[in-house]
């Protein structure tokens, strides 16, 4: 007989007021802490090909979501998580923009991992959403999608929904729509 | 080679769809979530060092107070664990704090009860996890407050948590709530979740032997993230 497994704290909504808590200096709380955790993810020694990856979160209603927080996790240029290689941790935080709904993040392209296709891992959270959400955001030109282990399960139409659009060879925009015909593939991670 | 986290039991978590929390209605998927193959990306996660810290991060009754000056309501410290399935501790994980003050008031500019702000308080803070799983901090007792849900709408009082652990699936945001609250039992926040023993276990417990007499009451608060292993998950059914 195994020791007595505990059961895992239930999540319970980020809230419309996640940024006090998470990113304080966005919501206007000064002077606690020096910065808001994950808001600049590169410096000047970070190794790696330069890229803005943006995008909106909508709702069933195509409404998009101004009280998101969205962060990422990725491997570094050479396709390694958490190395801290020239100082890149590979995670990165923001707030949608309390208008808009759009977030940005300045990251470095990462590299192929062993298993499959480069790709950032999302994780979203927001007043509504009573679990955070996983997904993986790919790159468009990736020669490597066929045949990577996640994208081969899940068919056609849905896969695009894990694809970002390329603006420009530096830009990539990845839309999230949590329901509706378009509604993006999250993941159980 | 590392085990396999165990999976999420979602029948413990709240529901993603969950009518009278309106919000809930167009904000949860409606497809059933892709299981991921296994791999090394999300099983792994940022680490977070003690630097980041400042000394009065985990002291929400000064840390946004002007000097000499201290956040108005009950005083309070809230302490506990993070541990994971198994019962291990979990050293090193980033916990960040959010609330209302102590008339159920938060600082943001999209909040605007009648409830005044306290201009000493902030609302947020934050602590990593000693070698032992153990954290504290310091706060004061948050309000309840009217939301706009249905017509007449209450939050019990909570403290909002944020954790890492140290994988990026282990990634939780929950809510603490306080022992005796009958508010508790009517939120539609936390009816989500559908198993008592599920809530239960997201409310903090007076702990008498903690306080500090003649200075603050306190509350005990374990979290517990997602384990590894590799005996199979007493599942209980699947559902959103």
């Amino acid at each position: 007989m195994a020791a007595k497994r505990l059961k895992e704290s239930p999540s319970q909504t980020a809230g419309p007021y996640v940024h006090i808590g998470c990113t304080p200096n966005f919501a206007g709380i000064k002077g606690v802490y020096d910065g808001d955790p994950g808001a600049k993810m590169l410096t000047d020694t970070v190794e790696g090909e330069r890229i803005t990856v943006t995008g909106t979160v909508f709702d069933g209603q195509g409404a998009p979501l101004t009280d998101a927080l969205i962060e990422i996790w990725q491997a570094d240029a050479l396709g390694r998580f958490g190395t801290m290689n020239s100082g890149f941790t590979g995670w990165g935080r923001c707030p949608a923009d309390q208008s808009t709904g759009a977030w940005r993040f300045d990251t470095v392209r990462p590299g192929a991992s062993s298993v499959g296709a480069a790709h950032i891992i999302f994780w979203i959270v927001a007043r509504g959403i009573n679990v955070g959400l996983h997904t993986r955001m790919y790159f468009p030109d990736d020669p490597l999608l066929d045949s990577d282990p996640l994208l081969s399960l899940i068919e056609g139409a849905r896969r695009e929904t894990l694809i970002a659009k390329e603006v420009s060879p530096t830009v990539f925009q990845f839309d999230i729509h949590l329901q509706g015909a378009g509604e993006t593939v999250f993941l159980d991670v | 080679m590392v085990e396999p986290l165990y999976p999420r039991d979602r029948s413990w978590h709240p529901a993603a769809h969950f009518p009278d929390y309106k919000s809930s209605i167009y904000r949860s998927p409606q497809k059933p979530l892709i299981k991921a193959p296994p791999s090394q990306n999300e099983d792994s996660g940022p680490v977070f060092g003690h630097d980041m810290l400042g000394p009065l991060d985990n002291d929400l009754i000064r840390n946004f107070a002007a000097p000499g000056e201290l956040a108005i309501g009950p005083r309070m410290i809230v302490h506990g664990r993070v541990l994971d399935e198994n019962a291990r501790p979990v050293p090193g994980a980033l916990i960040e704090i959010w609330q209302a003050n102590a008339g159920g008031r938060y600082r943001h500019a999209k909040e605007g009860y009648l409830a005044p702000l306290d201009p000493n308080f902030g609302g947020c803070g934050r602590m990593i996890s000693a070698d032992d799983g153990t954290y504290r901090f310091m706060t004061v007792q948050p309000g309840p407050y009217p939301w706009p849900n249905g017509p007449n709408s209450w939050r019990p009082a909570h403290i909002h948590f944020s954790v890492f652990g140290h994988s990026f699936a282990q990634r939780l945001i929950t809510q603490m709530y306080f022992e005796g609250d009958p508010l508790i039992q009517l939120c539609p926040i936390v009816r989500a979740i559908s198993d008592p023993m599920a809530i239960d276990q997201l409310t903090a417990r007076l702990d008498m032997e903690a306080t500090a007499p003649m200075d603050a009451l306190a509350y005990h608060f374990d979290i517990i993230l997602r384990g590894r292993g590799s005996t199979p998950f007493e599942n209980r059914p699947e559902g959103n």
